[in-house]
């Protein structure tokens, strides 16, 4: 694999500088580019070292099982700290205070829950995929076909989101056409994940969580330091530039009826537990106990930085919002809200630093889409074709050729989806792609672990009843009925799903469990004692071949 | 041979005893998680007003900060708490009894 992944990457490096001589020299920010550069050309080495250790399904799709747990949890939270969340949520703390903070708890209280109840039995029962897991002993066809299902879905509304904000920042933050900008991630991804697989994909994840850490927690600083450390003065200074006052430091508009903080409360917290490429960094563990630790890293660099985010935000307040350059005819910021930080950055740290800010929100951006699209690759390689497609028994290295290819096909579809979208609204994508993790994926998952009773049958029909309920709130719901087709009034009136779709999913995979008259119900029931066993103590088979 | 080794572990009343203390642990965990984050959804959803509260008079300060902040700590500490009890003893009660049933 070394040939053309070394000729892809040279092939990316040049277009770039013709790129840079395409813009025009005052859109053109030159530190970003270089700084950028050096990151591309960095993780390019990484993508080569990787395939050169990229040979077996296992290498592909898990690492090879050895990433360590301080690896994986900084993994874990580099595909946490997507660009929607760092820029995203700053900007949230920005515009309405601490409605920011709300999200942001929302986002981290996922974690504990997936430590305590599901990461060292789906390390345990797993290989590749949580499918893995849920089709431990019910029947593959149905339950692999349910996830990829689930996984796709989730992915390329995720892809969809996080190509078309790419594209927008990067032509912002760099001065590229939005086409270009679309371009240069989408053929960046596709070389990390098909040459490098899950080590490439990680080892980019892990070097872009360490830039934005040290990023992040520089900016904080730089706040502190400007109100000397006083929170009061924080908190005064931020309320007297914003229009809102005092109001931004109580709950706000964002969240106005009960229903819908409890929705959106659910889909936060569960929809974590159900997102796909994160379920897939526990299998480059050895074992259940680094899966273990790798959330408590996790969570550890997430929470940090969370609390990084709300200084950031509410720093920018009044370092940003309060200063005339970064403004604009009408008073309001340049860019939107979502470029809050990227103006902290040059407010506190010049050119340079904003330079350095703006490289690593592209490089954040290019790490979370390669881990989305190698979990796609996945659903499509090993549960459709390996198991549905294949019944379990592909031709030798057939199956990893099948991933590289699915790599390239979605990597072309979120290019092309990312272009056809640039002028629409996508907020709505993640928050569908989290209802909807919430709403097939982990309730699947979480009960093939806890409940003796599910069958294949349950699962199969509940899955889909909670993918639909949740697509089908979702496209009748005020975001898309109403802002995007232009009715009057929604069919239904909440904007957040996942209250009722997972509801629906979680009744109707009992009911049609419990009234279950298939043949293999009962060999199911059956298998549920030695998964338990095994969900505690691990693979005996794979205790006895390591020894 | 690995469907007789599941046996004898699912069997051994030391394997039954770990399991049952390790889960009412996880549950206890998720419990505080569940209570502590859903308490402040329904202040939200219901009692908004209360989170912004000053929390001493004359403090720019509201309620809302700190809870939150206590939030995010709390999921850092828990997580914490549960793996070090899990390495601290679980994991070596699991160790002997696999090493005693030899399987």
């Amino acid at each position: 694999m070394r040939k053309p992944s070394f000729w892809l990457s040279c092939v990316i490096v040049s277009m770039l500088p013709s790129a840079v001589f395409a813009g025009s020299a005052d859109t053109l920010n030159i530190p970003a580019v270089s700084m950028f550069l050096i990151f591309v050309s960095g993780t390019l080495a990484i993508t080569l070292w990787a395939a050169r250790r990229t040979r077996t399904a296992s290498d592909f799709y898990a690492a090879g099982g050895k990433i360590t747990g301080f690896q994986n949890g900084l993994a874990i939270a580099g595909d946490y700290m997507s660009a929607a969340s760092f820029l995203g949520l700053s900007g949230l703390v920005f515009a309405s205070g601490f409605d920011g903070i709300i999200y942001s708890i929302g986002f981290l209280v996922g974690w504990p829950i997936i430590l305590f109840l599901i990461a060292e039995r789906l390390r345990n029962l797993g290989r590749f995929t949580f499918a893995d897991a849920v089709s431990f002993r019910l029947q593959a066809i149905p339950i692999r076909s349910l996830s990829a299902c689930g996984t796709l879905t989730v992915v390329l509304l995720y892809l969809i989101a996080q190509m078309v904000g790419a594209g927008k920042l990067i032509e912002v933050l760099f001065g590229f056409p939005y086409e270009f900008a679309v371009a240069v991630v989408g053929v960046l991804m596709i070389s990390y994940v098909t040459f490098g697989g899950m080590i490439a994909t990680t080892w980019v994840q892990i070097v872009k969580a360490i830039l934005l850490l040290s990023g992040a927690s520089f900016l904080a600083f730089a706040v502190l330091w400007e109100v000397d450390f006083s929170f009061e003065r924080l908190f005064q200074s931020a309320v007297d530039s914003h229009a809102s006052g005092s109001l931004i430091l109580a709950p706000g508009q964002l969240i106005s009826d009960p229903i819908s903080a409890i929705s959106l409360g659910l889909a936060l917290m569960f929809g974590t537990a159900g997102l796909p490429h994160i379920l897939m960094r526990f299998f480059t563990v050895p074992d259940a106990k680094e899966a273990r630790k790798s959330v408590v890293f996790a969570t550890g660099f997430v929470g940090y930085f969370y609390l990084l985010l709300f200084i950031i935000g509410f720093g920018a307040i009044f370092l940003v919002g309060a200063n005339s350059n970064y403004l604009d005819a009408n008073g309001m910021i340049i860019g939107g809200s979502n470029m809050a930080a990227i103006h902290l950055s040059q407010a506190v740290g010049g050119d340079l630093f904003l330079g350095f800010i703006s490289a690593v929100a592209f490089a954040t951006i290019l790490a979370v889409v390669s881990g989305l699209t190698l979990a796609g690759a996945s659903a499509i390689s090993h549960d459709l074709y390996a198991s549905v497609f294949c019944k379990e028994q592909p031709k030798d290295g057939s199956e990893i050729r099948v991933s590289r290819i699915a790599t390239i096909a979605l990597g072309l579809a979120a290019m092309i989806l990312g272009l056809s979208f640039e002028n629409q609204n996508v907020a709505y994508m993640v928050g569908l792609a989290f209802a909807i993790a919430a709403s097939v994926n982990f309730p699947i998952l979480f009960l093939s672990m806890y409940w003796k009773n599910l069958t294949t049958r349950g699962a199969f029909i509940g899955g889909f009843i909670g993918l639909i309920s949740a697509v089908a709130c979702v496209i009748t719901g005020p975001t898309i009925w109403v802002s995007i087709l232009g009715h009057a009034e929604p069919i239904f009136p909440y904007k957040h799903p996942a209250l009722f779709s997972m509801s629906a999913a979680f009744i109707s995979i009992y009911l049609f469990s419990i009234y279950d008259r298939s043949p293999h119900k009962s060999t199911e029931i059956k298998a549920f004692d030695n998964q338990f066993v095994q969900s505690i103590v691990g693979s005996i088979e794979e205790k006895s071949n390591r020894f | 041979m690995a469907q007789d080794a599941y046996e004898k572990i699912s069997l051994d009343l030391n394997f039954q005893k770990l399991v049952r203390d390790r889960t009412t642990f996880s549950w206890i965990l998720t419990a505080v998680m569940l209570v502590s984050y859903y308490t402040f959804i329904l202040v939200i959803a219901f009692s908004p007003h209360w989170l912004g509260l000053p929390i001493s008079t004359g403090s720019i300060i509201t309620w809302g900060i700190p809870v939150g902040i206590l939030l995010i700590i709390l999921s850092m500490v828990i997580t914490g708490v549960y793996v070090l009890r899990c390495n601290r003893e679980y994991d070596e009660r699991m160790s002997e009894i696999i090493s005693r049933l030899n399987v």
